[in-house]
Formats: structure tokens, sequence, C-alpha cells
């Protein structure tokens, strides 16, 4: 069996007074999709950007692929291969959905020095773009530009982005929020059959897909995991329904 | 053919027609006027590779038109009184050569953006701009308190430099040689526009996340295309100073770089030929309302104020509309 591929030893991240991360160990094994839930505030979103490179923790490391990539800025983590789709949609907004696919394409092969060949005719470029953009169901919208998608496609866009990057690691962040019932229903499905790909760690909301999707589950609140483990032992464990969805229920 | 498209080319073919035309008419200062709208044109384009592809609202690239400028003063002196410029530990003599005074403008223009860039570049907003403009006030005072050189007078060439034999004096062989070299500028502008980093550089502008999440850095990208951005502009600064056969620490002023932006504003931020209708523009303006008033600017302060909240797009805006994406 090889070593996770992401490991997460000791993380701690304060800012002033608040302990927004308090000495987190989390792993991702390969073939999994390993989900972090947990109320608001629970520092989610503060523990996916120091997995990201955005913030620096105060202690403790990050091993990605057997790699300290602690002190790695973003971009460097992202040539590594850490996929990244953001909460909101981060996508270049005047670009259309191809040139979006085919800049995630080109970040990934590197060769972005180039200043006389024509990139939107680089045809390894494009073939890979179309693709994935395909295989997300965009393929039909592939001229339209960006800012003019709906918010489901645009989430759709973001995971197709992550793909042209043929990743190790997935970050999501709240893959389904604000989807329908039945876009959510497809990228649940789609995303069962990504993880053979490259593992996924998921951020997620929506508890019905969070049961459905992750093999494995880790509960964050105030900044502590308190608990991981496979669905049935975090659905029966105590200290969850107290902690999280005890408080669920009682809204 | 698309509208941006033939309005690109009526544009290249006026500028063209219209000198010749003066030129049978014997109208010299009609060629001369049009070479300067030329010489702007590029020193826009330059701009715009900053502040219309990288998003980077630079108000300081009188630094860059400047310096070229005083590297075409600079080694023209020293060639028109055969001293050198520099005797320890070696010798640099003066020339009068227009292509090896273009690559020292280009060059050191480059290094010079480098620098100013690798400070600047790590704030953005009005932080930008602000540290660009002292940057380009750092060098106003300098030369004006310069002595060497003219200081606050100045500095005359009586000859223009040479350019393969062609007489250069002669307003429309001059003129001849800028149209040349404002095609190649835009012909370089279009490709990289279209490259794999001109792709990147404008995701950059976007988003600058997005550019981070597939694996690059916008840093590096926003350096390198101010690095570019200023070796165009120092470019038209040694071509401008070349027509004046004059250069002086005006080039170097903040009005300097409000000129250069309004071309750029004027034509339409972010299109390969945005500046080269704005500075055509401005040259008209300057012309037609000049004759009226010496207040002319209050005019052209209004129609400035008309563009940037009515037509965002500038000239090319209203003409060729929305921007599309480029294929």
């Amino acid at each position: 069996m090889s070593n996770p591929v992401l490991q997460i030893r000791g993380v701690s991240k304060s800012f002033g007074a608040l302990e927004a991360s308090k000495n987190i160990k989390l792993d991702v094994q390969t073939g999994e999709i390993h989900a972090l839930i947990g109320p608001n505030g629970a520092g989610k979103s503060t523990l996916i950007q120091q997995i990201a490179g955005g913030l620096q923790p105060d202690r403790g490391h990050i091993l990605f692929m057997d790699q300290d990539v602690t002190t790695l800025s973003t971009a460097a983590r992202a040539r590594k291969g850490m996929a990244r789709t953001f909460q909101i949609s981060s996508l270049a907004m005047e670009y259309t959905v191809l040139q979006n696919a085919v800049l995630g394409a080109l970040g990934a092969r590197g060769d972005v020095y180039r200043f006389f060949r024509p990139v939107m005719k680089d045809q390894k470029l494009l073939s890979t773009a179309q693709e994935m953009l395909a295989l997300l169901g965009l393929g039909d919208v592939q001229n339209t530009i960006t800012s003019e998608l709906s918010h489901g496609q645009r989430r759709q866009l973001e995971v197709a982005v992550a793909l042209t990057s043929s990743p190790k690691l997935f970050l999501m962040d709240e893959p389904m929020a604000g989807l329908g019932a039945e876009a959510s229903k497809k990228l649940m499905a789609f995303l069962a059959d990504l993880k053979k790909q490259a593992p996924i760690l998921l951020v997620e909301h929506d508890m019905d897909a969070v049961f459905a999707l992750a093999d494995r589950i880790s509960v964050l609140v105030y900044g502590e995991i308190i608990a991981t483990g496979t669905v049935e032992e975090i659905r029966s464990n105590p200290a969850v329904r107290l902690a999280y969805l005890g408080e669920e229920a009682e809204e | 053919m698309r509208r941006e498209a033939i309005f690109n080319y009526t544009l290249l073919f006026a500028l063209l027609a219209f000198p010749l035309w003066a030129w049978t008419a014997d109208e010299p200062f009609l060629i001369t006027l049009t070479t300067r709208a030329i010489i702007f044109a590029i020193a826009g384009v330059g701009l715009n590779f900053a502040l219309g592809f990288g998003g980077l609202v630079s108000l300081g690239h009188a630094a860059f038109f400047g310096l070229g400028g005083y590297v075409m003063g600079v080694l023209a002196y020293h060639a028109q009184t055969y001293t050198a410029f520099v005797t320890w530990p070696f010798v640099i003599e003066g020339t009068n050569s227009m292509l090896m005074i273009w690559l020292v403008a280009v060059v050191l223009s480059a290094v010079l953006a480098l620098a100013i860039g690798a400070l600047s570049l790590r704030t953005s907003g009005v932080y930008f701009i602000m540290i660009t403009l002292a940057f380009a006030q750092m060098l106003y005072y300098f030369t004006i308190s310069w002595p060497k050189y003219g200081g606050e007078d100045g500095l005359s060439i009586y000859v223009r430099n040479q350019f393969f034999g062609l007489n250069t004096m002669d307003s429309i062989q001059f003129f001849a040689v800028c149209y040349g070299v404002l095609l190649l500028v835009l012909l370089f502008v279009f490709l990289v526009s279209r490259s794999p980093f001109g792709l990147m550089l404008g995701a950059a502008r976007q988003n600058e996340a997005r550019v981070q999440a597939v694996g690059q850095t916008p840093f590096r990208l926003y350096l390198t295309a101010f690095a570019v951005s200023g070796a165009i502009t120092g470019l038209a600064g040694a071509m401008f100073a070349d027509l004046n056969r004059f250069v002086s620490p005006t080039m170097f002023s903040w009005q300097t770089s409000g000129e250069i932006m309004i071309f750029v504003i004027l034509g339409g931020v972010g299109r390969v030929f945005g500046p080269v209708a704005g500075a055509v523009l401005f040259i008209i303006l300057e012309h037609l309302l000049g004759g009226l008033s010496d207040y002319w600017h209050i005019y052209l302060g209004a129609i400035l104020l008309g563009v940037v909240l009515f037509a965002r797009g500038g000239l090319y805006g209203l003409i060729a509309g929305r921007q599309v994406a480029h294929e």
C-alpha cells in the first residue's frame, strides 16, 4: 500500500486569539473521496487555503506525494498536481469556455513564456481542453463567453479546467453549492467516477451528497478535527452528533 | 471581415495616404504632424501592453519615453561633438545610427522597467499608480538638475540620426521609417496577444487566483509585460527626440505619462490598434482645438470625461462594438 497522496501533520494556524486550525492531522488516500465537513466558521476554508498554498501554517507540515510542500507557493503546488476548484467560481470571465480550458492545459504544460505562436491553434492543448469540456457536458458551449454561463455551468467548467492538468489530487471547495437537484446528481455521479483518477478532498455542505459520496469523512469543529471515519462511523459518533448534526437538527 | 479589422486597415491606410497626399501638395508640416501621431501611437501601444493586456495602470510611462529620448539625445550629442560618452574603464562613443540608438533605448528601457516593476508590482491599485508616477518624477527632477546634458533647457541635436543612407531630414523619408516601425510594433503586439503568454497575462488581469490555480505566478507575468511595455514606449521616446531633434526633461513629466494614457483610453483599452486611433484623435484635436484656443485642453478634458463615462471602450468600442474574444 502506497503512502497517502496528501498528509497533513499537526497543522496549526491562528489569527490573533482565534485558533482557526488546531493541530490538524488528516490524510487523503489513493482512490478515495475524503469529505471535510463542519459547521460554518469551523475553519474549513482556512485549512483548504493552507493545503493549496494561499496561507502559511504557523506550525506543522503538509506532505503531498511524500514531499514537504509546506513552504511552496500556490502555483508551485498546482504544478505538482494539486488541482483546486473554488467555492465561488474563479474563472477568467471575459474568455470563452474553451479559452479557460486551454488556460488550464497550458498552465500545467508550463511553456507559458512563448510570444509568437497562436495558443488557440495548439492542437495538443485544444484536444486536452475539448476532451475535458466534453466530459463535463460543456462541448456545446465552448465558444460562449464564460460570464454568460449559468451558475451550474461555471461550476462544471471549474472541474473541467482542473481536469486539464491531469492532477494527482483534487481540492474541491463546495462544488455542489448553488446547483439544482438534477445538476447536483450528475456532478455527484461524475465525482464518484473521478476518484479513480485522483483522490478528492471534498468540502461540502450538502450532507446527502457527503454521505452518498465520501469514503471517509473528517469533522472539523472550532478548528479541531473531532472525528475521522467512514460514513457509518461518523453517523453514529456521539461527539459529531452533539457538535454538528445536533446543531443542524435544532435549526 | 469583422468591423474591427476593417477599421484597423482603414486607419493604417489613412496614416499612409494622408502624408503621401501632403507630400504631393508640398505640405511638410502635415507630414511631420502625422509622424508625431505615429510616434505617440507607438508609445501608446507600449503602455497598452501593460495597461490593456495586463491591467497594470502605470502613470509613469514617461520614465521610459524620457529615457528613450535621452538615449537618443546623449548618444547623438557625443557623436556631434566628437566626444566619448564614457572613457573609463572602456570607451563608449556616441553614435548617430538610428538603429543603434533604438537598440540601446529598447534595452535600457526594458532594464529600467524591470527595476521599477520589481518594486512597484508588489503593490496594486492606487499604490501602483502612485509608485510608477513617483519613479517618473524622480527621473524628471534628476534630468532637470543634471547640467551636463542641458539641465532644464534640454539638449538640441542639429541633424537627425542616420538610417541606411536615407535622408532623414526629409520629412517624408523620416515618416516612412516611423511608419515601418509602427507596423512592426503592431505586428509584434498582435502576435503576442494571441500567444500562450498573451492568454495567461489576460487571465492574470481578469483573475489572479485562476492563474495561480493553473500553476503560474502572476507577478512574473506582470513583470515581463511591464518590461516589454517599457521597451516599446522607450523606443517611441527615442524616435520622438529624433523627430524634434531635441530632448528636455518635459519628456519625463507626469503630463507626458498622462498624455500616453489618454491615447490608450481615447482609442480603446486592450485593443491592439486602440492607441493608434487614440493618438490620431489626440493629434487631430490638438490641431483643430488648438487653433480655437490656447486652452484647448479643457475641451480635451470634456471629451475624455465623455469617453470614460459613456464610451468605456473608447473609439474602438464605439466603432467595433463590444470586444470579442480572440480566436
